[in-house]
Formats: structure tokens, sequence, C-alpha cells
């Protein structure tokens, strides 16, 4: 494929708020993860939680309050982002300008938050609940839309924690296709209870901060972020998306495929589309969850494309698993990386899995990156390999 | 963009439980008689996976089993988008109610089944199909966004592509703040390439045209019940074998206009 430029992004995570809080931790070796509870939650587990949520929208959009689309709002400020796609906008056009948002659980906190309240006879929600506004999966892509003065094409792509790989994906045959002329990729994904609880019912949630690849993992810890990129074609954009893949494990609903068999055809599709061997990769960014068969069935699918020395690791350490905007946490991760030269190790990592044969980086270190690999599966076995690279 | 091409269709909706029968009413041909489909189980999943499906997932199963009986095409190869407004609200409604409850029991079936994707996932495990699968929302407009993301899924890579949208509706106290008029669920296969039992050929364009309406009113009805059916336009050209232009609404004032030529 031709690379696509990305002339803006930016990231808000719990390590802060914009991509320099990003890198500042990184250097830092500082994780966003906390053992303090979120809201009414008891259980013994860590979270990665953005600071500064307390405030309600503006009053124009009311109806669009809840912590999914706040954390959308203080994402798309951060980093010039929103003032980068006005510019864009006055150059390109608003209808021409698409827009493409992962999410996984949309606002379904402010779900939970009126079941609390339900009641009457009949019984019913309070009337300050707005389904569409909050909880509709397709309602932060028409915040982030409305926000940014956009006309173009908007969709919500909501697979899971691949949400937010797979709207790079989505965006470059929109581009491609002259559906739009630029495109604003991101993913929002806020906690709430569902996630936490949910996952704790499928003892995937550790009770320590997440340790990817150890030997000792016990599992996820939850986080929430917001992030954004401006991809537009090539024109000389020192970032660009190479390659992406994209494929199915057909295989379990929860659990991946152990053979990693969906995890490798994915990645193995971003090499072929970006025409580059395994070995033009310098790093990986891993999904990494920290689940004991997660961390395996990947494992497996890398070493089978790119053996055993390509330096990889997993930053769900630093900020937690974001589910549905795990991808473009990633990707902003990765960018960040490329432009710093350095590569993040796998933080909480104490002695790699014996079981785990690639090169899971116990060190962070100053290293030149042409091209890094991102990783994200999610439920349904559903797998998105991005593939970033600076151009010469 | 490139060519695109229909080449089977499924559907489930009030009075229009399948493809042979929607055909024949969209066509005129028949009467619209609005009866409630029958209940229906996947042929295509595994016992194990169908116990744990839900009434969102079956309804998704139910267009796409349609459609792909009379597709010539092996399943396992088709790249898969799934569309949907909002999935299955009977398991946030599950979820929610278990997160006021003191236990905060969440079950296990119920989380994986959450996800938005949870109909592609199961899909993709009935047909072994390892291809792309995506899953696209736009609440109203889902039926649009997903043909457009079919669309371009297909024409980029040259891979048939089954395209499913579908919605229920859910238990009263979502029906109450998301009310859909019907369970409905609608299926095409496409490709790049013609196959002999091809309907037709479209093209699509976004613009800013007034979506296509029916001026039999129970159509119109139906055709507004559901995100799903807002596919019924599109679908009287496939069975009338006419050809003519469709507009679908998108999100905000974009509109997409697929031009119809059958084959």
């Amino acid at each position: 494929m031709t690379p696509l430029g990305i002339s803006h992004y930016t990231l808000t995570t719990a390590l802060g708020a914009g991509c320099r809080a990003q890198t500042e931790a990184l250097f830092a070796e500082r994780s966003g993860l906390s053992d303090r509870a979120f809201e009414s939650c008891a259980l013994p587990t860590w979270i990665g939680e953005v600071a500064g949520l307390d405030t309600p929208l503006s009053s124009e959009y009311a109806d669009w309050d809840c912590r999914n689309n706040r954390l959308a709002e203080l994402g798309l400020m951060q980093d010039g982002f929103a003032d980068a796609v006005a510019v864009a906008r006055t150059r390109l056009g608003a209808a021409r300008i698409g827009v493409f948002i992962g999410t996984s659980t949309s606002g379904v906190l402010q779900t939970e938050h009126a079941y609390r309240e339900r009641g009457g006879d009949p019984e019913c929600l309070p009337l300050w609940f707005h389904h569409r506004e909050t909880q509709n999966s397709f309602s932060v892509a028409d915040y982030v839309r409305l926000r940014l003065g956009l006309a173009g094409i908007a969709v919500a792509v909501s697979t899971a924690c691949s949400s937010s790989a797979k709207v790079f994906a989505s965006a470059q045959r929109a581009i491609a296709a002259g559906f739009c002329d630029a495109a604003v990729v991101g993913g929002i994904d806020s906690l709430c209870l569902t996630t936490l609880y949910g996952f704790n019912a499928l003892q995937l949630l550790s009770n320590e901060p997440c340790r990817p690849g150890d030997a000792q993992r016990r599992g996820l810890s939850i986080g929430e972020a917001a992030g954004f990129a401006l991809l537009e074609p090539d024109a000389g954009h020192a970032l660009r998306l190479e390659g992406f893949g994209e494929s199915s494990d057909a295989y379990h609903m929860s659990s991946p495929d152990p053979d990693g068999r969906g995890a490798r055809d994915a990645m193995r599709e971003a090499l072929r589309r970006a025409g580059v061997e395994a070995s033009a990769v310098d790093y990986i960014n891993l999904h990494g969850t920290a689940t004991p068969a997660n961390d395996l069935a990947e494992d497996k699918a890398v070493c089978a494309l790119f053996g055993h020395d390509t330096p990889c690791s997993s930053t769900k350490g630093w900020t937690g698993h974001t589910l549905g905007a795990a991808g473009i946490v990633e990707a902003g991760l990765a960018l960040l990386c490329i432009e710093a030269g350095h590569v993040p190790r796998s933080l909480n990592t104490r002695t790699v899995d014996p079981l785990l044969r690639g090169n899971i980086l116990r060190e962070s270190k100053p290293l030149p990156l042409r091209r890094v690999m991102s990783n994200s599966f999610g439920f349904g076995g559903n797998n998105c390999s991005l593939l970033f690279g600076r151009a010469l | 963009m490139s060519a695109l091409y229909v080449h089977a269709v499924g559907i489930n909706a009030t009075g229009l439980p399948d493809w042979a029968r929607a055909r024949d009413v969209l066509r005129g041909a028949a009467t619209f008689d609005a009866v409630e489909p029958l209940p229906y189980q996947p042929a295509l999943l595994p016992p194990n996976e169908r116990r744990r499906t839900t009434a969102a997932v079956r309804q998704a199963f139910r267009a796409a089993e349609d459609a792909l009986s009379t597709y010539a095409g092996p399943p396992d190869r088709l790249a898969a988008v799934f569309a949907s407004s909002d999935a299955d609200l009977g398991i946030i409604n599950r979820i929610s109610i278990a997160l006021t409850e003191p236990a905060r029991a969440v079950s296990p079936t119920d989380f994986h089944n959450s996800v938005h994707n949870a109909a592609a996932g199961y899909w993709s495990i009935a047909t072994h199909s390892q291809r792309p699968s995506t899953t696209v929302c736009a609440y109203d407009a889902s039926f649009a966004a997903g043909l457009l993301e079919a669309a371009l899924l297909t024409g980029a890579d040259g891979e048939d592509t089954l395209l499913v949208c579908y919605d229920v509706p859910g238990p009263p106290l979502l029906q109450a703040k998301r009310a859909f008029g019907c369970a409905a669920s609608v299926a095409l296969v496409l490709g790049r390439e013609p196959m002999p039992a091809s309907l037709a050929r479209l093209r699509i364009v976004t613009g800013h045209a007034a979506e296509t309406r029916f001026g039999d009113a129970a159509l119109e009805i139906l055709r507004r019940a559901n995100p799903a059916t807002r596919a019924l336009p599109l679908l009287r050209l496939l069975a009338a074998r006419e050809a003519g232009t469709v507009v679908l609404a998108l999100p905000g004032n974009l509109s997409l206009a697929v031009e119809v030529s059958p084959s």
C-alpha cells in the first residue's frame, strides 16, 4: 500500500494528558497504575485511571455528558489536536474529513448510574439518561464529529480490544477509494463497573499491577484512555502508517487460539501490505495483556514470523489495558518511540515466562527505530496489526 | 471505486421471514402481512456456542444464513462486516441490574457476549472464516455505514464480503429509551467480480440527497422500525430486478446514493 501520512496525533492515558506526559513517564519509568478504588468497585485490583474527568461538558453538550465523552473532550484538547483538525478542515472542507472512532464500552458507565436510579411503576430509567448520546456505541464518534465540526463520513468501530487499531484500516480504505481526503482516527474507552466485574467474572483480572510476559502473571489491569491521529495521504510526513493486517481466530469468543494463528496472519498481512520482510521491523509493541493465554499465543505468533530476536514489549504495565482504546494508545506509543528513538521495557515483568521465546525487553533503552509493529487482539477472536514507520 | 456485485441477499423481519418471501412482497407479487417470524436456531453454530447465543446473535445469523443459502462461494473465504446500532440491550440490562445488587455477580457468558462484535465472533467460529471481520455502529444509519465499510473492504482487497445488519428490541427499561419496532436483520454478500447468480451491480457515492422512503405506509413503518430495515428500499430494487438509485441516510446530513444495475 501507499504509506499514509500521520500529520498529528495525541494520547491521554493514566500516564497523563498529552504526548509529553506519556514520553516523560516512559523515560522516568513511572507506571500510571494505582490501587485506588474506581467508584464503588470493591475488587482488589489496580487501574489506569485518567485524572481530570470530574468537570461536566459545556451546557451545549449537556445531553452528551458522561465519563466517556469527557475523556474524548480531554483527549481532543491535547497537543493542539483539535486546532490541527480545524486547519485541515479549512484546507480540505468539513465534508472531506472522515471520522473513525473505536470504542468497546462507550458510555455504559452512564447506563450503570441510570440503573441505580431506576424506579417507579412501571419501572423506568431516569429522565437524565440519554441513551443515544452516551450509551450507544456511536455516541463518542458522533461527539468527536460534532466537536471538530466535521461533516464527512463518520462511523464507530467496535470490535472489543482491537477497535481503535481497526480504525486505521477503515480510514485507509476510505481515503484510498476517495470517500474522504483525510481522516480523524481515534479510540476512547473509559472505566466502568461492567468491565471491572466482567473481567473479574472471567477470572482475567490481576490483583496486582499487571505483569505482561511474567512467569507469575495473573491477568489484566484495566485502564482508560483517549487518543487520536490525523491521517492524510503522504505529503512528506515523517510518520506514516505503512501497513495493516486484519484476521479472525474463528476459535473462541473470549480465549485466543492457543497457536496464535490469527495473530500471526494479521502481522504477516501488515508486512505484506507494507512490502517488507519481518527483519525490517525494529520493535513490536505487543498486545501483551498479561493473561496467561494471550501472552503465550501472541509469543508463538511473533516467534513464528520474526524469530526470537526482534525486541518486543507490552506497555500495558504503564497504561493498563485500555480495551477499545488500546489500539490507538499503542499506535501513539509506537509513534512516540519512533520519534524518541527509545523502546520501553515490559514494565512489572520480573522473570520472563520460560515458555515465552520472544525477545521481551526487561530494560528500556535507546534504539533508532525505522519501523514498529503494534498488535491489538480482541474478544470474538478479532485481530489487527499495524505497521508504523518513519520516512527516510 | 471499483465494481461491486450483490451475490446474495438474506433478510428476516416482521412479514419478511426470508429473502424468498421478501422478494415476492417487495416486487409486488405477494401482499405484506405484518406477521412475526417464528423462533429460529442458527444452523451453522456448534452446539456449545449455540447454547450461549442470545436473541441478538440469532437474529444476525438468521439473515446471514439466509443469504448464504443462495451464495455459491465457500463461506470460510468470506470477509465480514457486521453493523448494529445496539447489538444486545438484553445483556446491557442484565449486567446493569447485576451491578446494582450487593454481590455484583456479572455472568461471565453475558460479559463475553456483551461486546458489540459478539455476533461477528460467533459467525467466524461457525463458518471457520479467518478472514478480516469488523463490526460498526452508526445509530440509525448503521446499515448504510456497514454497506460503505463492506464496499470498501471488497473493493480494496477483492474479497467477497458478507454484510449483516441487525438489531433487536431491548427489555422495557431500555426499549423506553431506544425503541425498535421489531427485530430485524438484513444480509448481503458482496463481491468485486460478477458470479452467475449475481443480482445486481452497485455503484456507491456520498452526497446530500434525502433518503428514499416507501409510498406504501406499512412498508414505510417497517423501514423505520429498525436500522436493518433501512435497507428495504435497496432490497426492493434487487427484488424487482430494476435499475435505479436508492438514497440511504448516513450520520449528519450526509447520505449514501446506491445506484443499482441488475445483472
